[in-house]
C-alpha cells in the first residue's frame, strides 16, 4: 500500500478544475480501481463510465497524463510512485460531466456507412465462407468500440475534421463491409468524399493506441486508400477496368448497341 | 474555475515524446544532405582497382550509368555507359552529375511511401509532432518566432486538408513503385557485376555491402503497400475460383509479411543504401582498400 497523488478533471463542458486527490494504492490496482475508490471515499459526486472492467467493453477510456487508454487496463504499477497522475476526459468529444464525454457523434458516423449487403441469391442459398477469408475481416470484429483512436486521431483531435472525416473506427467498419466476400455493395465513391479517406494522413496514431491491437492503418485505411486511388487516380486501372471487367465491358456492349440500333 | 480548453492542453503529455520525431528529423536531414553531396560529385562513383574489363563496383546513387564523362575521376569506362557521353543539353546540371538524373524516382518512392509519410508528418511538418500532441501547422514566418518558443506563430492558420488539398499528389505512389521494382533488378546486376574484376570472379568487402544493398531495398519495395494491394489485397474473397485467388493470396501473404516490417526495412535499406555509395567513394578516392581476393 502506498499513498499515491491524483488530479482529476471536475467540470462540465465549459467550465472545469483539475482538483487533487490522494489515494491508497496497493498491489494489482489499475486506474479505474483508483477512480472508483476515490469515488467512494472523497468525491461521492464524480461521474466516471464503466462497465466490464476487463476490456471488452470500451466505456472507462480517459486520458492518464495527456494519452487517451482505458481506465481498466491501465496498471498502477506502471508509474513511479512519486508521479502524480492526471486523469482527464476525452479531448475530442464534448464532456458531459467530470471524465464523461458524450461519444454519440461517433455513432451518428456508423450510421452513414451503407449496411452490410449481400446477394439476395446468396441470400436463399446461403454463403460458405472460407477460413483465409474470414481471417482478414475478422481482425476489424476486434473492435470493443473504445472511441479512443476516434480520440487520438489529430485530424478529429486537433484539426476540427469532424464534419469531413468519420475516423479511424469507422474506416475500420468500412474495410469489414468492404473486403467481406458476400457483400455486394459499393462503398468506394463514398470512402472518397462522404467518409473522407483523403483526411487521413497516416500519422498512425489510431493504430498506437488502439486496446485491441487492430492494424487500423496498414490492414484498414490504407487498404481503402489504394482501393479509392484504383477508382480515381490511376489512369492504368482504369483503362484496365475498362478493357477487362465484364461490368464495364457490357455496359459499353449495351451502348454500342442501342447506338446501332439508332440506324437500323 | 478554469475553461476547458484551458486545462486540456496537450501539454499534459509528461513523457519524452519529442525523441521519436527528433531522431527521424536527424535521420532524414542527415540522409537529404550527404545524398544531395554525393550528387553533386559526379566522380569518383565507381571502382574496379584500374581495370576496365568486365566487372567493377559502382555506387547504388549513380546506377544504371546514364550518361558519363570520361574526364572525371573515378568514373566507369565509356563502354558502360548506356546513352553515351554527357550531352549538351543537360549542361546546366549541377556537377554534371548523372546522379539526379537517377535519384528522383527513388526519391519519389520514398516520399509517397505510407511509411515516410509518418515520419515526415510527425518530424517535418509537426502535424502532429507526436500523438495527442498538438499539430504546429503551416511554415513559421520569422525565426525568432521558434528562438521565443511561441508555437502560435508557427500557426498558419490554413484550414487542414489532409491529403485531398495540394497533397493529393500523394496518390502517385503506386508509379513510383512501378520505377522503384525496375531499380532492383537494376541493382541486383550491379551486385553480380561485382563479383567481377576484369572478367576475373572473386569477392572482397565492396562484393557484400552491394549485394546486401539489394537485397534490404527488395525487402523494403516488395513490402510496399501498394504491392500489397495489387497483388491481392484488391479482392475480396481470395476462395472464389480455383486457382487465381489462391495464388493472389499466398502473394499477398508474403507482401505482407515484409509489410509488417515496413518502417525497419524502409530504415535499414535507406542506411545502407548511404553506406554503399559512401563505401564505393571511399575506395575510388583511394582514401581506405578494399579487401578482396583479386589482390592475391
Amino acid at each position: 500500500m502506498s499513498l499515491r497523488n491524483f488530479k482529476i478533471y471536475r467540470g462540465d463542458d465549459e467550465r472545469g478544475e483539475l482538483v487533487s486527490y490522494q489515494c491508497e494504492v496497493s498491489e494489482g490496482m489499475v486506474v479505474l480501481d483508483v477512480i472508483h475508490r476515490i469515488q467512494a471515499d472523497q468525491a461521492n459526486d464524480l461521474a466516471c463510465r464503466w462497465n466490464c472492467k476487463a476490456g471488452k467493453c470500451g466505456s472507462c477510456s480517459i486520458e492518464i497524463n495527456g494519452k487517451p487508454r482505458l481506465g481498466c487496463m491501465t496498471r498502477m504499477n506502471e508509474f513511479e510512485e512519486d508521479q502524480t497522475l492526471t486523469i482527464t476526459p476525452l479531448k475530442s468529444f464534448p464532456v458531459i460531466r467530470d471524465i464523461v464525454t458524450d461519444v454519440s457523434w461517433n455513432y451518428k458516423q456508423n450510421e452513414e456507412i451503407t449496411p452490410f449487403s449481400p446477394s439476395e441469391e446468396d441470400k436463399k442459398k446461403g454463403f460458405v465462407m472460407m477460413q483465409k477469408d474470414v481471417e482478414r475481416v475478422q481482425e476489424f470484429r476486434k473492435c470493443i468500440e473504445c472511441n479512443l483512436c476516434q480520440n487520438m486521431c489529430h485530424v478529429i483531435r486537433d484539426n476540427e475534421g469532424k464534419e469531413n472525416f468519420s475516423g479511424p473506427r469507422y474506416m475500420a467498419r468500412l474495410a469489414s463491409l468492404e473486403m467481406h466476400p458476400m457483400d455486394r455493395a459499393d462503398r468506394i465513391g463514398d470512402i472518397k468524399d462522404k467518409h473522407g479517406s483523403g483526411m487521413c494522413n497516416i500519422t498512425r496514431c489510431c493504430t498506437e493506441v488502439c486496446p485491441e491491437g487492430i492494424q487500423i492503418t496498414d490492414d484498414a485505411i490504407i487498404p481503402l486508400k489504394e482501393r479509392v486511388v484504383d477508382r480515381y487516380y490511376d489512369p492504368v486501372m482504369m483503362l484496365f477496368r475498362k478493357i477487362f471487367s465484364k461490368k464495364e465491358r457490357d455496359k459499353t456492349k449495351s451502348k454500342v448497341s442501342s447506338f446501332l440500333k439508332m440506324f437500323f | 474555475m478554469l475553461l476547458k480548453k484551458n486545462l486540456l492542453t496537450d501539454k499534459l503529455r509528461e513523457d519524452k515524446w519529442w525523441i521519436s520525431p527528433m531522431l527521424v528529423l536527424f535521420g532524414l536531414l542527415s540522409f537529404v544532405i550527404y545524398s544531395t553531396w554525393a550528387a553533386w560529385q559526379g566522380e569518383h562513383f565507381w571502382w574496379s582497382g584500374g581495370n576496365e574489363g568486365f566487372g567493377g563496383y559502382l555506387s547504388p546513387f549513380y546506377s544504371p550509368t546514364v550518361y558519363i564523362d570520361p574526364t572525371k575521376p573515378g568514373v566507369p569506362p565509356m563502354y558502360h555507359s548506356l546513352l553515351g557521353s554527357w550531352p549538351e543539353w543537360l549542361s546546366w546540371l549541377p556537377g554534371q552529375s548523372p546522379a539526379w538524373l537517377i535519384l528522383i524516382f527513388p526519391l519519389s518512392f520514398r516520399f509517397t511511401c505510407y511509411y515516410y509519410r509518418k515520419a515526415y508528418y510527425r518530424a517535418f511538418s509537426l502535424n502532429p509532432p507526436a500523438c495527442a500532441v498538438q499539430p504546429i501547422q503551416g511554415i513559421p514566418s520569422k525565426v525568432s518566432a521558434i528562438t521565443n518558443g511561441n508555437i502560435n506563430a508557427f500557426n498558419s492558420g490554413n484550414k487542414y486538408d489532409g491529403e485531398r488539398g495540394l497533397l493529393i499528389f500523394q496518390n502517385i505512389h503506386r508509379y513510383a513503385m512501378y520505377f522503384a521494382v525496375i531499380f532492383i533488378f537494376i541493382l541486383s546486376y550491379d551486385a553480380f557485376l561485382a563479383f567481377f574484376n576484369d572478367g576475373r570472379l572473386g569477392f572482397g568487402v565492396g562484393t557484400f555491402v552491394l549485394t546486401l544493398n539489394p537485397i534490404l531495398l527488395g525487402c523494403y519495395t516488395f513490402g510496399c503497400h501498394s504491392i500489397r494491394h495489387l497483388v491481392g489485397g484488391d479482392l475480396d474473397c481470395y476462395s472464389c475460383s480455383l486457382y487465381k485467388d489462391k495464388v493472389n493470396h499466398s502473394s499477398w501473404k508474403i507482401v505482407s509479411f515484409l509489410n509488417r516490417r515496413h518502417q525497419t526495412f524502409a530504415w535499414l535499406s535507406l542506411v545502407w543504401v548511404g553506406l554503399s555509395d559512401v563505401y564505393v567513394r571511399l575506395v575510388s578516392m583511394g582514401i581506405i582498400n578494399d579487401i578482396n581476393t583479386w589482390g592475391l
